[in-house]
């Protein structure tokens, strides 16, 4: 368990660091563009409320560094990190639960697709070594991790909503109908999730192949995997059982390493599809210059890219009885 | 006296592979096809921005045309919404575009260089802070974190733009460059300066990272590639300076007017092609790379079991 518990440790570090950063962050930038926007809360909010927007952001530090530390830090974990000024009088901490759901249904969906694909992709180009997959696939996967996520959200709406009008242009369900629980509504919100999803899962993708064959390729040659041949093993055994099941370790300790790049594409994937996700709000805190609400998002979707590691290292531990080995 | 007659030996012995290194890092390139592809593509890009005067038809940003005229000759990919000509914004680009991507990704190279070698060669506590630090900044989702930074930032200009692209760019190369200083850390000829009484700095620089210039440069065009996708997005968004010309920035008035549903697709499609190839350049160059240096990944001709 001792390896659970180191990863453990890395997450309540990060997790740390990602809070000290965003403590830090407007108190190093020079000039306060916070203070303006604070200005603008005075006699409407309550003073309390001020005030812990003003920890939060750095803005009249009479206190010392340390005790803003403190307050900021126990703030935060009890969910007080004041109002939003674009949806404004909606508290900060409201208007990100509102967006949370539907970022984690499409990029959570999207990326665990990407994420089988890729593997189970890669790991039958490495089997076939020299096949049409294996030969096509590397340098086309590289050209198309080289564009631009939102370049390919853009070109997917170009293409199947505006010229096949085959699906609807953006948001997450018809602006006409309420959220409900109808099969129509439930309807609307796959079509509506559909393009989206699809540029995630085709940009990201290639990663999880690559890195899967590449290791593939290094553990079929593994005398363990030569052995399995001489036993007569079958060969779809020896695929997944043998040199599948070790080879997807890497890929997903990758998984923890890239997941950030997955979620920074996604974030510009909504904002092109204008999905009332974390991605779009950030955007709109951005041109509003919304501080209190952009730093929440930035703690919330960090914290949610740390869980999705702690769940892949979770995965290793199961997988890899290394791990689970008293050191 | 045996001493400085085995330094003097010593010397002499890391300077020559290092050449040899590089002509056969040089030579296995250019007998590599997608590393060709790369390097063709770079030196396009690299002619077109030192020419982009003489290779625009006209002002990039002259209002003297009609607005969203459609293709034609005079206007290869049609007019902007104001009247510019997309051709011309195009080639005039490719400067800030190009010099983004090389400058970011150097910064960034420098600083993996100086934390991951530094981690590996101090070794004990300060390897496990460093190496620590990196995988933090490894896992904490960049674009959020460059879009608060940029948003706070005063002004959007270029170099907001590369201090933001290098502060979360350097995390992958660093990991790389520690675990590589780490199989070098006990090779005899570091050990033979150290006895020489070399201090730690020469040796850094002078006996550890030239045995390491493949991997710098490979970790040069990945954090290149990051970026060119990097500088698009915070473009794209309207996070760096919307009246310099580059093709994020032409992207974020491209989906700021409506190109789309203007009917003036090549007004998107064309900045995205050139980043995606400028990107697939790096890229390309990128993985040659990692197939000369590790031959097990190299594309075989024929089915072997």
């Amino acid at each position: 368990m001792s390896y659970l518990l180191r990863r453990l440790e890395f997450f309540a570090i990060t997790l740390w660091a990602a809070l000290t950063v965003n403590f830090l962050l407007p108190r190093l930038m020079p000039g306060s563009p916070a203070e303006a926007m604070l200005v603008r809360f005075h006699g409407r909010v309550s003073p309390q409320t001020v005030k812990a927007m003003e920890i939060a952001l750095g803005v009249h530090s009479d206190q010392n560094i340390v005790q803003q530390y403190f307050e900021y830090l126990g703030n935060t974990f009890t969910g007080n990190l004041g109002v939003s000024l674009t949806f404004f009088p909606t508290s900060v901490a409201k208007v990100v639960m509102l967006a949370l759901p539907w970022s984690l249904g499409l990029v959570g969906t999207a990326t665990i697709i990407a994420f089988i694909l890729g593997t189970l992709v890669g790991m039958l180009a490495a089997w076939r070594r020299g096949g049409i997959f294996d030969a096509i696939l590397p340098p086309v996967l590289i050209i198309i991790s080289a564009f631009p996520y939102f370049w390919i959200a853009l070109f997917c709406l170009l293409l199947f909503s505006l010229t096949l009008n085959w699906f609807p242009l953006g948001f997450a369900y018809d602006l006409t109908s309420s959220i409900n629980l109808s099969w129509d509504f439930i309807g609307q919100v796959v079509s509506h999730a559909f393009l989206p999803a699809l540029t995630i899962v085709i940009t990201s993708i290639g990663g999880w192949i690559l890195t899967m064959r590449n290791t593939m390729i290094t553990t079929l040659a593994e005398d363990y995997v030569k052995m399995a041949r001489a036993k007569g093993l079958s060969p779809l055994r020896i695929m997944l059982q043998y040199a599948g099941r070790n080879a997807i370790l890497p890929n997903l300790t990758g998984f923890a390493m890239s997941l950030g790049f997955v979620i920074s594409g996604a974030i510009l994937v909504e904002i092109v599809f204008n999905y009332p996700g974390l991605g779009f709000m950030l955007l709109q805190a951005v041109n509003g210059e919304d501080f209190a609400l952009m730093q929440a998002l930035f703690l919330l979707i960090t914290v949610a890219v740390l869980v999705a590691v702690l769940i892949a290292d979770v995965l290793t531990a199961w997988l890899d009885p290394r791990t689970r080995e008293a050191t | 006296m045996a001493v400085p007659a085995l330094a003097s030996q010593e010397i002499a012995e890391p300077v020559e592979p290092r050449a040899g290194v590089l002509r056969n890092v040089f030579s296995s390139l250019m007998s590599n096809r997608k590393a060709l592809a790369g390097l063709a593509v770079l030196l396009l890009f690299t002619v077109v921005s030192i020419f982009a005067p003489v290779l625009a038809p006209y002002d990039p940003h002259s209002l003297q045309f009609d607005a969203l005229l459609p293709p034609s000759i005079q206007h290869l990919l049609g007019t902007a919404a104001n009247g510019q000509d997309i051709f011309s914004q195009l080639v005039w680009s490719t400067r800030e575009s190009l010099l983004l991507a090389v400058v970011a990704g150097v910064f960034a190279t420098a600083v993996s260089v100086v934390i991951g070698v530094t981690a590996a060669y101090l070794g004990g506590a300060w390897d496990h802070v460093l190496n620590l630090f990196t995988d933090v900044f490894l896992v904490i989702p960049t674009l959020p974190l460059m879009i608060v930074i940029a948003a706070y930032a005063e002004s959007h200009g270029v170099w907001v733009l590369i201090t933001v692209i290098t502060v979360t760019g350097w995390s992958y190369g660093a990991r790389q460059l520690r675990s590589q200083a780490l199989s070098l850390r006990n090779r005899e000829f570091l050990d033979a300066a150290r006895v020489r009484g070399e201090r730690s700095l020469y040796i850094i620089f002078f006996e550890v990272l030239p045995n390491m210039t493949s991997l710098i440069v490979a970790i040069f065009l990945g954090a290149a590639l990051y970026a060119v996708l990097a500088a698009a997005g915070l473009q794209f968004i309207g996070l760096g300076d919307t009246n310099d010309l580059s093709w994020g920035t032409m992207l974020y008035w491209a989906q700021h007017n409506g190109a789309l549903l203007a009917g003036q697709p090549l007004w998107v499609i064309a900045p995205g092609l050139c980043i995606a190839a400028l990107g697939g350049a790096f890229a390309l160059v990128n993985y040659a790379f990692d197939e000369i240096s590790n031959p097990a990944l190299r594309p075989v001709k024929k089915r072997k079991r």
